[in-house]
Parts: C-alpha cells; structure tokens; sequence
C-alpha cells in the first residue's frame, strides 16, 4: 500500500498548478472569464493534454494514455481552481463517449469536436412522462420516411432542452419487437418546426428541465448511433457515464469542509455551534461517511490504475447512492444549522451559483442546494433503482418480482 | 498511489479463511461461546501454529514482522469467523513489549508471545468507564503495583498482563504475582472474556518506553477492533442473504421480496466502503504518524457503530428464530457491542476526534 503518487506524478500535479495559476483568468478571485477567454483558456489546455483526454485528436481531443492518476489530479486541481474541465453538460460527458463506442465514422467526424469546444449543445431525451424508471416502455416513435426519420411523441424531465442544439435519445423504432429490442438511439435537430420545448417549473423555483413535445418532427436517417433496435445497448455507455459524473468525491469533501465552516460561524445558545457536543458528535459521524467515501474512492481508483476493477467492482456499484444520500445527509445538518430565520427564507430563483456553486457557504447557498439534493438524487436512476442495482447485481440477490419480460 | 491490498495481503486473508473453516466452524464458535472460559487451548495453538500469534512481532523473535495493516486484516477475518479467545488482548500485549519493552524484556517475552506458548493481555480501563491515563489511578511503587482494573481480556489465562499506570506508564505483572486477584466478569460476548484484577502491592516491572507508546497501542486497539467489527458485520449480511435465500414465505423464498433486498443493500452500502477506512487508519499507523491518531479513532467510532446497526437490522430480518439463543446472529451481534464499548465507545472518540481536529 502506498499513498502517495509517487514523484511524476507530483512533478505533473506542480505543473498543472502552475498552468492554471498562469492561464486561468479567473484564479485569485478576478471576475468570471467571458466566452471568448474560456475557449482560449480550453484550446491551450486541450493543447497541453490536461482536457478531454481519452479523446483522440482527429475529434477535437488530446489523445493522452490512460492514466487515472493523472486524470485524477486534474480533476481535483481544476475543482480546486474553480476551472472547467472541458465543456460541462451531457454532451461532452454522455454523448462523446458514446459516439467513440458505437458512433460510425461519419457522426464522429460531424459532432464530436463542435461539441468539445461547446458549439452543439445537447440535452439527453429519455424519460417520458409513462416511461421513468422502467425506462424501456418507452412510447416516443421515429418511423423511417424516405431519408428521414418522423418523431412523435413526448419526453419529459429534459434537463437544458430550452438550450440545446441536439438531443441524443431512445425512441421506438420496431413496434413488434418486445421491449428492448425495439428502440433506437438517435441524434435529433431541436431547432425545427416540429419540436416543442415547455420549461417544467421545479420546486427550485427555476426552470432548468422541460417537456420537450414532438410532431412529425424529422431527422436524417444517417442520425442513428448503432443499428435499428440496439438503442438500448447503446445507451448502457451513457448511463455508465452519467452515474460516474454524479458521484464525484470532491464535491463531497468541499461540502464537508463548508459544514465545519458554518458550525464554526452558527451559534447555538449564544456559544459557537462548534462548541456544542452535540454538533461535534453528528460532524465527526459525519465525517466518518466522508472519509469512508474519500478512501473507497482511492482504492477506485487504484484499482483502476493496475486494471484490477474487479476487485472494486461492488463499491463502485454503491458510488451513487451512497454519495446522493451522504450529499443529503450533510446539507440537512447544514440545513440544521443556518439561523432558523434565514432557513425560511424562498430561494433566490437568480442565484446561478446554486446550479454550479462548488461551496454552499454564501448567503442562501444551503436551502438551495437542500432543495437542489433531491434533482441528483431521482436523475439518473432514483435510490430505490439503485438498491435493485445493488442487490441485484452486487449481493447476488433476485430480480424483482414482476409481470414485465 | 496504490490504496490497495498486496498480492501477499490477499494471500494472507485467504489462508486464514479457510484456517478459520477448518478450525473454528459456527459450531465451535457456539461450543466456546457457551462454554466457561472462550479460551480453547486446542484453537489457540492451531492458531499460533499458523502465526497469528507474532504477526507484528519481529521476525528474529519468531514473528512476522509485518505492518498493523496485516495484523487488522488478520482482525477481520477472525471478526468473521467470530473467533473466539484472546487474539486482542494478545496482540496488544505484544506490541506494548515491542514499542515500550527494554531490550532485556523483549527477548524474555516476544520469542514466548509469538510462539503462543504465553499469553499476553492488557489490563487498561477502569471505573467509570476510564479509558485514557488520565483517569487511571493504579501506581507504581518501588517495583509493585496498586490498583483496580476492570474488563481485562482473558485475565485468567494471560500469562503476562500489561498494566496502564496513572499518566501514562505501563508495568508487566506475571500470572499467579503475588497480591493479584482476578474477578470474572459476566460479559455479553461469550467469545472473549473479561475479568477485573485487584492489583494488592502485585510485584511488577516498569515498561521504560509506557509513556510514549500509550497512544500507539491505544490506536493499534482501536484500528483492530473495527477491523474485527468489520468483519463481523459482513458475515451477518452474507448469513443473511443465504438464510433468506431459503426461507419461504407467501410461496417465495423471503429474499425475493423487494423490501429485503432493499434493506439488505442499504445495509451493505453503508458497511463497504468503511472497508477502506480502517485499511487507511492501518496503513497511517505505520506510514502517516501525523494522521494516525484520529484516523484510527474515526474508523473505530464509525465502523462498530456500523456494525452494530447491521446486526440489529439482520436480527430483525431473521424473524422469530432471529431472536432465539439457537439462532447464531446473537453470537456476532454481542462480538459487535464488545468490539464497540471496549476502548471506549463512539461517542467518546468521535469527541476526541473534534478535539484532534481544533474544533
Ligand atoms: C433534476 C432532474 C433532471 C433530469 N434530467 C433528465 C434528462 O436530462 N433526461 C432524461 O431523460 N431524464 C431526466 N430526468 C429524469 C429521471 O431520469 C427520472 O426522473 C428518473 O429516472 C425516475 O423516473 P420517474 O421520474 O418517472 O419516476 P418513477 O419511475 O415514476 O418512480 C417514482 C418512484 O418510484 C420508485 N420506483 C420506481 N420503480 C421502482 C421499482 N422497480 N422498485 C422500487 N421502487 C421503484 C422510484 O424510486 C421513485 O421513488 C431528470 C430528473 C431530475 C429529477
């Protein structure tokens, strides 16, 4: 057992702090980078192999050897910096991955690097309002006409439709075919006569998810990532990236540190909550689920870095879960602790930094993100699918009883 | 970076298995646990014989030599396997001779203690559930102790016996010493007794280095019995799983329904990844002294609570037999609470731990 990284990859962690100390404007608390500085700021780390790196670089990427430790340091320094790592949203997160899989060489070459540099956003239509967690009855149709497919249909929970370009989905294309084998992964055209995008109104108060509604909408044929029917392999990838994206640690330890900050400013009884007994008992019980989380994650990521993931394979199953329920554990202590006053207070609906604040600790920062907890926590398989997931799969136990094939 | 186990490390935990298969079955776990004494002089020279008894001991005493880590990971198997006798109290013995012991003293008792030919244990807490020096009032006064401890692990057996002096010393005291009187404790874990000494002017001799090595042995402890708790709470989900797996009820094996499976989950995702947590406390032991202290507390404080919580939970899932003295869950259940109020219990370290931190 060894903790450390060993000096290379100390040397590349001094180097990349020197990188963003000298190229990421908004370092030192300077004001928030505009467009164009951002797009600079990505070429020259793209440039340098820091970003989008398991993408080769005919497509926009930097074509780096796997090297988790590498990747991990990267992650945590720009965190760290506040920098972006590449283009946030589900675009480069999802879709890219999935199109280097199971994309043909043409869908690559067309959508792959605008989407790196933010130039095709995307929103991912799977849900519809019959069709959540049973995923697969999902009724959306796209018929071939000619060269085109013909949608219609309704999905539903549509995080940024109101913004994106692209939708990458699963619609039912052969109606005979049982469940699974009856729906295809396909790439849609937002801006068109027949797409409709409603904003759905969260308890947030904002609006950042929607019904998107489809009537004789149309794309090309060629728009199909795999063949007719496989839509749903094909969507494995995506998911399998899309639950990685929410159970980054980092987050987790950032919202920890900010927890004894506020136990350190609240007061309780005229004393520093920080005083109490009670408050130091339940921040170490706490702790003891962050840490535990922090350490499984590097024997994640060990495992990872000698290509033993089978040893992990069962923690790496509970990350979701497990991070969604501590995340809400700890905002409700956080909850617990802000002035009962300030706690009644409506969240600020303009409050961007809600959505992408990597701290809780500014004025109304706790009772958005308390509220905000639930979103992370129902997307991408709710707690409920990830216990069947876990017991199915980790602890050996049956699938559900049910009348479904 | 490499927060994984050695091939060696794996290696280690497979033998012990299926040592513990062979040798201590759930039925002779019953037998000890139900028995007298948990001490089975049978069990612990198998033990010794395949070097659980010297693991951290040097190797030119007949030990291993190997790091806290290994030795915790010796820990959670036995946990498992609900291993009875004095493997703990053994452990400690050892290592407070080792890091405390004048050369002499180490050469008198490691070769014995690695050998399992003595048994060594540690008479620390006492009333008022006075875990720490500060608390402790047994002196040592030209060569002979005074005092009273309480919850000592298979006092009646130990062949040596360190003392925890007042402030921070340590002194050996032999079996049979004259003044020393051993109190057996009705204990709730039948699978490691506990005994109180009255310790009358017993002849003793000082460990030099007691002091210093408090803390050391203190969070050799606590890393251990989380190891053991850790161990002891898979081991009640895995029983679980297969017993449920056999039931039937409403015409369906039991593990069939939904809300079990989803309990069963619950239970293992809060247990799995504080694996980690007393690898990391372990491995800081020997390799991150500024660490070591609290992560050590931390992982005790979180990982017997855990433990526990799982074994109230599986008692619970086994039905009416669950509650029976027939039904084994009981058995891990009590090694549970030991491992969770012995050293002091949750709330105590996790206090520590705020302290530790500056809060
Ligand atoms: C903030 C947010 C953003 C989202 N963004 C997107 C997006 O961009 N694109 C997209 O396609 N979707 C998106 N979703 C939708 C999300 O994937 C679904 O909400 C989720 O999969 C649950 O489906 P559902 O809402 O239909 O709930 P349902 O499936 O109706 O579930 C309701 C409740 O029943 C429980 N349940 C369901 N099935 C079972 C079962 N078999 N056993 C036990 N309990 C069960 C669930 O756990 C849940 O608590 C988003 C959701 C949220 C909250």
């Amino acid at each position: 057992m060894d903790l450390s990284f060993g000096p290379e990859h100390e040397r590349f962690r001094e180097e990349v702090r020197e990188f963003l100390a000298e190229h990421w404007p908004a370092g030192d608390g300077g004001p928030p980078p505009g467009a164009g500085q951002e797009a600079s700021f990505r070429a020259l780390a793209i440039e340098r192999g820091y970003v989008y790196r398991r993408i080769p670089r005919r497509y926009g990427g930097s074509e780096q050897p796997a090297d988790p430790l590498r990747e991990d340091i990267l992650r945590r320094e720009f965190f760290a910096a506040g920098a972006p790592l590449g283009i946030p949203g589900v675009g480069p997160a999802m879709l890219v991955p999935t199109l280097l899989e199971h994309g043909s060489e043409e869908q690559r070459e067309e959508f792959v690097a605008p989407t790196l540099r933010g130039e095709i956003r995307w929103c991912q239509g799977y849900s519809e309002p019959g069709s959540g967690s049973d995923l697969a009855s999902l009724q959306t149709r796209a018929e071939p006409d000619g060269d085109e497919w013909v949608v219609n249909g309704h999905k539903i929970w549509t995080s940024s439709a109101h913004l994106a370009d692209w939708m990458f989905g699963l619609f039912r294309t052969e109606p005979g075919e049982p469940r699974h084998a009856g729906i295809s992964y396909l790439l849609l055209p937002m801006r068109q006569p027949g797409v409709e995008v409603r904003p759905l109104r969260q308890m947030t108060g904002t609006a950042e998810f929607n019904e998107v509604f489809f009537d004789d909408a149309r794309t090309p044929l060629r728009n199909i990532v795999g063949r007719r029917g496989q839509g749903w392999k094909v969507s494995r990838t995506t998911l399998v990236h899309e639950r990685n994206m929410i159970g980054d640690p980092a987050r987790v330890q950032n919202l920890f540190s900010d927890l004894v900050e506020l136990a350190r400013g609240a007061r309780l009884g005229g004393r520093p909550a920080l005083e109490d007994g009670g408050v130091r008992r339940r921040l170490v019980e706490l702790e003891g689920y962050v840490r535990a989380q922090q350490y499984s994650g590097y024997r994640q990521l060990s495992a990872t870095a000698h290509g033993r993931e089978d040893r992990t394979r069962l923690p790496t199953l509970m990350n979701k879960l497990y991070t969604t329920e501590l995340v809400k554990r700890l905002l409700e202590f956080g909850y617990d602790l802000i002035d009962s006053d300030e706690s009644l207070a409506a969240p600020d609906e303009n409050d961007a930094r809600a959505r992408l604040a990597r701290s809780a600790n500014y004025p109304g920062g706790w009772t958005t993100q308390y509220l905000y907890a639930h979103g992370a926590s129902i997307a991408g398989g709710s707690p409920n699918i990830q216990r069947n997931i876990i017991g199915e799969r980790g602890l050996g136990l049956p699938r559900d009883l049910r009348q479904t094939p | 970076m490499d927060f994984g186990l050695s091939e060696e490390q794996e290696l280690l935990q497979e033998t012990l298995r299926d040592f513990v298969a062979r040798e201590c079955p759930p039925a002779r776990v019953r037998e000890r646990f139900e028995a007298d004494g948990a001490h089975d002089p049978a069990l612990w020279s198998a033990m010794a014989e395949v070097g659980l008894c010297g693991l951290c001991l040097p190797e030119d005493c007949g030990g291993a030599q190997l790091e806290l880590l290994d030795l915790a990971l010796a820990a959670e198997v036995l946990g498992e396997g609900g291993v009875p006798g004095p493997f703990l109290g053994h452990a400690l013995a050892g290592l407070a001779l080792l890091h405390a012991g004048s050369e002499e003293q180490r050469w008198r008792w490691l070769p014995r203690l690695a050998s399992g030919e003595a048994i060594g244990s540690v008479a620390l807490a006492e009333p008022d559930s006075a875990w720490e020096p500060e608390r402790w009032a047994a002196r040592l006064l030209e060569g002979r102790v005074g005092g009273a401890k309480r919850l000592v692990p298979h006092a009646a057996v130990a062949d040596l016996i360190v003392v925890g002096l007042a402030g921070g010393g340590m002194a050996l005291v032999e079996r049979g010493a004259e003044g020393l009187s051993v109190e057996p404790f009705a204990g709730v874990d039948g699978t490691r007794d506990l005994a109180g000494l009255c310790l009358d002017a017993v002849p003793a001799e000082a460990l030099p280095g007691g002091s210093e090595a408090w803390p050391r042995l203190r969070d050799a402890g606590l890393v251990l019995l989380a190891a053991d708790s850790f161990g002891s709470a898979w081991k009640l989900i895995r029983d679980t799983i297969d017993y449920l797996g056999t039931r039937r009820q409403f015409g369906t094996p039991l593990v069939q329904f939904q809300s079990v499976k989803h309990q069963l989950a619950d239970l293992a995702t809060e247990l799995e990844p504080a694996r980690s947590l007393y690898w990391y406390a372990a491995h800081a032991f020997d390799h991150i002294p500024a660490e070591a202290e609290r992560s050590a507390a931390l992982a005790k404080a979180h990982i017997t609570d855990r433990a526990l919580h799982v074994a109230r939970e599986v008692l619970e899932l086994h039905g009416g037999i669950g509650f029976t003295w027939e039904c084994d869950v009981h058995l891990w259940y009590k090694r549970a609470m030991w491992n969770r109020a012995f050293l002091g219990g949750p709330d105590h370290h996790r206090e520590r731990c705020a302290r530790l931190a500056g809060w």
